[in-house]
């Protein structure tokens, strides 16, 4: 069947192989030349596509959940929304979570997604206490840092090439309100963004939003949300209902102009140098999911998200030259978005490193992969790396530049049989 | 609210409708003829609601075994959803005369065993629902999966039955045909995506009729329409046809 992800480009017919425990899991391991997990198909490129894809999403059981301890164990096809509905009334968080709830555990692990508190708690798999794995042999072990290293620095981040995940277990972040207090911080330009986001690195949460077609002296203008949660007791959380986006956007809708456009009453709406805000969970980690199929307003063509970070000494120099270049294409992104992140971990592929991320959404269309082509010699000349889990078309070369434990990941992998076994097109493409 | 009981509860159908039914108040129970499988279910509803889940082994092949299986059971439900469903290879069945079988006393002859312990019970106690997932298949037989459909078309009639019989006592029989639904079952086939629906819509959608009362639920509901379209094709013409 037609099998696509976030991003909805490209589209491939693949076989879905679906289990409901490890023995039925273990038949389709065993049998299958090579296969990719698949979760919620959140990640945004081609990093779970592949002719033959495991269906983790509805291995999705909640297994022991310790309210003291904030410990949960979980199958890991389940969503993170459904854990949250669980866990916030009874005073628990999410210690890491990305901008969307609408993710598997599976998911989360093996891209080692981050959110914004990267700066304080690092990323996802900080949060996992250990995990079940199925290797490619069909044994299925229980990993951890301590117990089996390799094996963990190999699967966080590891873009499910090492196995398929079956269950995790979280140590949670307590809570004690649904709300959160949020300061936005408006700045006129790049270096005054930098500045903001130093004298805010105090707060547990922080990401801006930038304006990424303003030009010159506006170049790298920003709002700038940092938060913490707030201590009122206040735990009745329900999520809401879903708006959605009912077709495909027509091509024409999205361009220079009504980009320019959305980002300029986007920015000026907010008048205040600094304003503060009471919001709750869901309007301040997941804006976007309260609108369903949002990926549709980028047209039937699809879209694809470009990630790269750059290490703090050239982050100022770089993003200076990027936004330059993306300002001067005028393929503009509602969607920019930027962060400064903490200390990197020791596993091989994880995407974070000390320094700036910028994240753009740009649709699929003639010319685009050109200017991203160009984007990546200026990360590689900085010394950055592209984030796998939104990327569809980065080189070889691009990527390996980007990440020097690879040939660590790949020696482990071909050791235990797994290069063999577990396998996306993002795999082929990159040679991993 | 009391408890429902869910037969063939390691369907992904009966999960969703066992979390749907756990989510709206009642406890559950959870029947299927290995009760290890279904321990991650029992926990992640007792997670989630905070309900009573309590396992039960049932053979739905075991026909003797029925009478006492339900006797056997202390808080006797107030409703039962039957997930049973086996959809066998129709060409090994064609073939294989105890593959044959096997459809239809899954599919049919199993459930007219239990069902007929339950509805006698809920008949005496003038009170309960009971919900049989049938399917479209029943409605017309096609080559490539005709045993399936013409047990699945039994089960139907004999709902239809139980539905006339139990209406003087206050019973509600729901009827239950899904179009395509993506389950471990059907993970196989190629199915049209606006023609197929999640477990967890179906089992929504079934919730809300049963609570209404109604007799026949086609889910997605357009299987209604394609359903009549299919039916009024006249035999001439259908017997070249495959679809």
């Amino acid at each position: 069947m037609k099998i696509e992800s976030w991003g909805r480009y490209p589209k491939v017919f693949g076989t879905v192989h679906r289990f409901d425990n490890e023995k039925t899991l273990h038949s389709i391991v065993s049998e299958q030349k090579a296969l990719i997990a698949y979760g919620n198909g959140r990640s945004y490129g081609d990093s779970a596509l592949n002719d033959n894809i495991v269906h983790t999403r509805p291995y999705d059981c909640l297994l022991a959940f310790d309210e003291t301890e904030g410990l949960l164990h979980v199958q890991a096809g389940v969503l993170l929304s459904e854990i949250l509905d669980v866990i916030v009334p009874k005073g628990w968080f999410l210690k890491v979570t990305p901008g969307t709830k609408l993710i598997t555990v599976g998911g989360a692990i093996a891209s080692d997604v981050h959110g914004k508190n990267h700066h304080v708690e690092g990323c996802f798999s900080e949060s996992v206490k250990s995990f079940r794995i199925m290797l490619a042999n069909g044994e299925v072990v229980t990993c951890s840092r301590e117990k089996t290293p390799e094996l963990w620095r190999a699967t966080c981040g590891g873009m499910g090439l090492t196995g398929i995940i079956l269950e995790a277990t979280l140590s949670l972040k307590k809570i004690n309100s649904q709300y959160i207090e949020q300061t936005t911080i408006k700045t006129k330009n790049l270096r005054e963004t930098f500045e903001a986001f130093e004298s805010y690195a105090h707060m547990p949460y922080s990401v801006a939003w930038i304006d990424c077609l303003a030009a010159d002296s506006e170049r790298g203008r920003c709002l700038l949300m940092a938060g913490d949660f707030k201590d009122d007791g206040d735990l009745d959380y329900h999520h809401k209902t879903q708006k959605s986006i009912p077709f495909n956007f027509p091509d024409f809708a999205l361009n220079n102009w009504s980009v320019k456009a959305f980002n300029r009453l986007y920015y000026s709406k907010v008048k205040e140098r600094v304003s503060y805000q009471i919001v709750d969970i869901d309007t301040f980690f997941y804006p976007l999911d309260a609108i369903g199929h949002w990926n549709r307003i980028y047209g039937k063509q699809g879209f694809t998200q470009y990630q790269f970070i750059l290490p703090k000494e050239t982050s100022y120099e770089g993003l200076d030259e990027i936004l330059a270049a993306i300002a001067e294409s005028g393929k503009g992104s509602f969607l920019a978005v930027l962060k400064l992140y903490g200390k990197e971990n020791a596993n091989y592929l994880s995407f974070p490193m000390e320094g700036y991320s910028l994240a753009l959404d740009f649709k699929i269309e003639k010319g685009l992969f050109k200017l991203l082509d160009r984007l990546d010699t200026i990360v590689v000349k900085y010394g950055g790396r592209i984030y796998l889990t939104k990327d569809v078309r980065v080189s070889k070369e691009v990527f390996e530049q980007g990440y020097p434990q690879i040939e660590m990941f790949r020696k482990y992998r071909k050791e235990q049989g797994m290069d063999r076994k577990f396998q996306s097109l993002q795999s082929k493409r990159v040679g991993i | 609210m009391g408890y429902v009981l869910i037969v063939g509860a390691k369907s992904d159908m009966a999960k969703a409708v066992a979390r749907e039914y756990a989510k709206n108040g009642y406890d559950i129970y959870l029947a299927a003829r290995d009760t290890e499988m279904l321990k991650p279910l029992a926990k992640d509803i007792a997670i989630r609601t905070e309900c009573n889940v309590q396992l039960l082994a049932l053979d739905i092949l075991d026909f003797e075994s029925h009478q006492n299986w339900y006797a056997e059971i202390e808080e006797k439900p107030a409703g039962v959803v039957c997930a049973v469903g086996y959809l066998g290879e129709q060409t090994a069945a064609q073939e294989d005369f105890p593959e044959a079988k096997k459809i239809i006393d899954t599919n049919y002859t199993g459930i007219v065993s239990l069902f007929n312990v339950i509805a006698n019970d809920f008949e005496r106690r003038k009170e309960g629902f009971i919900v049989g997932i049938s399917s479209v298949a029943g409605e017309r037989g096609r080559k490539s999966n005709y045993i399936y459909g013409s047990a699945k078309a039994a089960f139907t009639a004999y709902l239809s039955g139980l539905r006339n019989r139990l209406y003087a006592s206050g019973v509600q029989v729901l009827t239950v045909k899904p179009g395509f639904v993506a389950t471990r079952m059907t993970a196989h086939m190629d199915l049209p995506k606006h023609l197929t629906a999640a477990p967890e819509e179906v089992a929504k959608d079934i919730f809300r009729a049963q609570q209404k009362g109604k007799d026949i639920l086609y889910t997605k509901w357009m299987w209604r329409w394609v359903m009549l379209v299919i039916r009024s094709i006249p035999e001439f013409q259908f017997k070249k046809m495959s679809i």
